[in-house]
């Protein structure tokens, strides 16, 4: 099924055996799962079909009732997680200034003072935020905001970064100015991973797909093979709009 | 009822003269008060913060107590600190009975559920809010709690001035502890008392209106500050 | 940065707590609302500070609860006005011997309409049984001070049962003399007061001195020093100069030069 031409040294995201259930309901059901290839990664489907809960798997945010994720062969120990980062639908930023929201994460990277203002002038250049460094956060709007978010993930030094629905609740401007900032950030090798029910989005980002439906992975593959030729029923009919669950 | 008004517009003629014997005992007032927030503060900050991301047998049981210990009598206080206090009683050696410090030691044992309390509240809201991004950059349970309190530092402001108004309006324990003694001991509060008993209700209205006055500056002052400070996007930390 | 906040915070709290410590002698010395409230310690005291450069600090509370303060070793000297209270706390050895100071009197005070018509008596124990057949209110301290004492004596003396009638016309505040004052101007009650403090009151709107002179209305204080032997803490030297300088000369002087529009309002009579 999977046929990546190029190979790199990403880490592989992998995923076995996976279940999560509630009140007896099973709501994700992931038996086997590989994500390699340089990305980005487009985890596709309706709502309620398990995208976010297995993103937050992937990052170690849940710990599901069955089943391992490992990356790079190793199971999600911190260390493993510190080289992980998200952001998430709505951005959760920190009470402070918009530079302090990135200092933050500078700081437990442990770098001097020096260190942090020239990295934080760097990022703030590459979101566009230059000149709302000072402003309070919280006053940003919800583009910059999010845009803000995605910077602080980045300051993570990340090698691979998860998005949930970044731009669910942004106009169009403010999510091809996302869009952007996320293509920018894989081109620079980082490995993306993102949840989107937008198809537009994915065929605009998507270098692989992850169909999932009802709690399960109902397809994967390159971007351009599948939108060209879908295989399965469902992902047709997802495609063509019909499905709503 | 003339003669009454009169009385106390001379009344709070004397006090705006600047009567030094008066602005020292508003002085020790403030003193007293404040070091008493402050010390509640660094015991029912990190308390209420732990009781709200800390997970452990006994946490509701211990809210719940908390809590209820915000209404705490201030008699009650007052006399639980003077057995305390008293050269009878096991901390006698120390000889603070009677002193600005047992005044703020009652204090504080008032004000301290209150700021608990309050921060427990505060930071739990912000705790449920910041879960997943503070996890997700991988800050632990523990290394959460000072974030969460600088961040809610706005409405930890608030608390604090609920401390505040409590420990300066604060009368039925610093009168046990202190004793109310002249130059040392005598805040507002136990002079308001005291020119009761002496029958100069006037007086003691006038002094009541500066302790009012004294509460509300300070605490407009203080909502000044932070609001000017969030405005300008204060704290970058 | 906290930790230097806690290291600052206990600087200071130490310094303040030092300087308390440090700063001129000083003792302790329960005493009652009535000489305070009277103002006498603030005319007399200044004298004695000058001289012996010791400071008085006064914790004024009801007789009852001085002797308790002082019994918990919580002051260096008591002067108080319930001379059976003073000699047992000295039987059982927490004084070290007790001395009279001064003496004035307690008065009947009550509404110039005098329901019980007891004006211009000088029979306490008549008088009294006059307001309890009237049920005339009457306002007691109820505290357990040496007025309180005083009040209840007469009222034994005229085989009245007050504890019947508590709550009724007889209603107990609990609280100091000036307290009690302010509720009797408020509700026109009758109520027994010490003189000075009757005379340095402020709010005595509506009452007035109704019954005066009766023997038995006599009102002696007493000073002690408290025992060093029960308490190490107590500052005997001190305390000792305070209460010489009392019951000698220059003190019994001092109280009685304190006058208030005119009236003399504690008279010395140490031997």
């Amino acid at each position: 099924m999977r046929d990546f031409s190029v190979m790199t040294d990403h880490p592989i995201l992998s995923v076995r055996g996976l279940s999560i259930a509630r009140d007896g309901k099973a709501l994700l059901g992931v038996d086997h799962l590989d994500l390699d290839g340089p990305g980005p990664t487009i985890i596709l489907g309706p709502n309620g079909a398990g995208k976010s809960l297995l993103l937050r798997c992937l990052h170690g945010l849940i710990t599901p009732d069955r089943g391992t994720v490992t990356q790079g062969g190793q199971t999600l120990t911190d260390q493993v997680r510190a080289g992980q980062a998200m952001v998430f639908q709505r951005p959760v930023l920190l009470r402070r200034s918009v530079a302090g929201n990135l200092d933050f994460v500078l700081r437990r990277r442990g770098l001097s003072r020096a260190a942090r203002k020239t990295e934080c002038e760097g990022l703030l250049a590459q979101g566009g935020l230059e000149d709302k460094a000072r402003q309070s956060a919280r006053s940003l709007s919800g583009g910059e905001a999010q845009r803000l978010a995605i910077l602080r993930a980045l300051a993570c030094k990340p090698s691979v970064l998860f998005l949930d629905e970044p731009t669910s609740a942004l106009d169009p401007q403010a999510t091809q100015e996302i869009e952007q900032m996320v293509l920018r950030a894989s081109d620079q090798g980082l490995r993306v991973v993102m949840v989107t029910h937008d198809i537009g989005q994915a065929r605009r980002l998507a270098r692989d797909v992850v169909m999932m439906h009802g709690g399960r992975v109902v397809e994967q593959g390159l971007a351009a093979q599948m939108f060209a030729a879908p295989e399965n029923g469902m992902i047709r009919r997802f495609l063509s709009g019909g499905l709503m669950v | 009822m003339q003669d009454f008004t009169q009385e106390f517009t001379i009344a709070l003629g004397l006090i705006f003269t600047g009567d030094p014997e008066l602005w020292a005992i508003v002085l020790l007032s403030l003193k007293v008060s404040v070091w008493a927030v402050f010390i509640a503060a660094l015991i029912g900050m990190p308390l209420g913060a732990g009781l709200a991301v800390g997970r452990f047998p006994g946490r509701r049981a211990l809210i719940v107590l908390i809590n209820a210990l915000m209404g705490l009598p201030p008699v009650v206080v007052g006399l639980l600190v003077y057995l305390m206090l008293s050269r009878s009683g096991p901390f006698g050696v120390l000889q603070l009975l009677y002193t600005p410090t047992a005044m703020i030691i009652a204090q504080v044992v008032l004000v301290t559920p209150i700021i608990a309390a309050l921060t427990r509240q505060v930071v739990e809201t912000l705790a449920v809010e910041y879960d997943e991004q503070l996890r997700s950059l991988g800050v632990s349970r523990l290394s959460s709690v000072p974030v969460l309190l600088w961040d809610g530092r706005m409405a930890l402001m608030t608390a604090l001035l609920a401390g505040f108004g409590r420990a300066i309006a604060e009368v039925g324990a610093v009168i046990i502890v202190g004793g109310n003694i002249n130059h040392v001991t005598r805040v507002m509060t136990t002079t308001i008392a005291l020119e009761t008993s002496k029958g100069n209700l006037a007086l003691a209205l006038a002094l009541g209106a500066v302790l009012i006055a004294l509460a509300v500056s300070v605490t407009g002052a203080v909502s000044v500050l932070s609001l000017r400070g969030e405005r300008q996007g204060l704290g970058h930390a | 940065m906290v930790r230097q906040w806690v290291r600052a915070a206990v600087t200071v709290v130490a310094l303040t707590t030092g300087s308390a410590q440090a700063a001129d002698p000083f003792i302790v010395v329960q005493s009652t609302t009535s000489t305070q409230n009277s103002g006498l310690f603030d005319a007399i005291l200044p004298w004695f500070e000058a001289e012996s450069g010791i400071d008085v600090r006064i914790v004024a509370v009801g007789t009852g609860q001085a002797i308790r303060n002082a019994r918990n070793g919580d002051g260096d000297v008591l002067l108080v006005h319930a001379k059976p209270a003073e000699e047992a706390f000295v039987a059982e050895g927490w004084g070290v011997s007790r001395q009279d100071v001064m003496y004035n009197d307690f008065v009947i005070v009550g509404p110039k309409g005098d329901p019980a018509g007891v004006r211009g008596g000088s029979d306490a124990v008549a008088a009294l049984t006059a307001i309890a057949q009237t049920g005339a209110i009457f306002v007691s301290r109820g505290d357990d001070s040496g007025t309180h004492k005083a009040e209840l004596r007469q009222w034994g003396q005229a085989g009245v049962d007050v504890a019947q009638a508590s709550g009724g016309w007889y209603r107990e505040t609990g609280s100091g003399m000036g307290a009690t004052l302010n509720v009797a101007a408020g509700m026109g009650a009758y109520t027994l007061t010490d003189r000075a403090t009757w005379l340095a009151f402020g709010n005595a709107h509506g009452l007035e001195v109704l019954v005066e002179g009766d023997p038995g209305l006599f009102n002696q204080y007493g000073v002690i020093l408290v025992n060093p032997e029960k308490h190490p803490g107590v500052r005997a030297e001190a305390g000792q100069r305070f209460i010489d300088w009392l019951v000698g000369q220059d003190g019994q002087a001092a109280i009685a030069g304190y006058k208030l529009d005119g009236e003399q309002l504690f008279f010395p009579n140490a031997r």
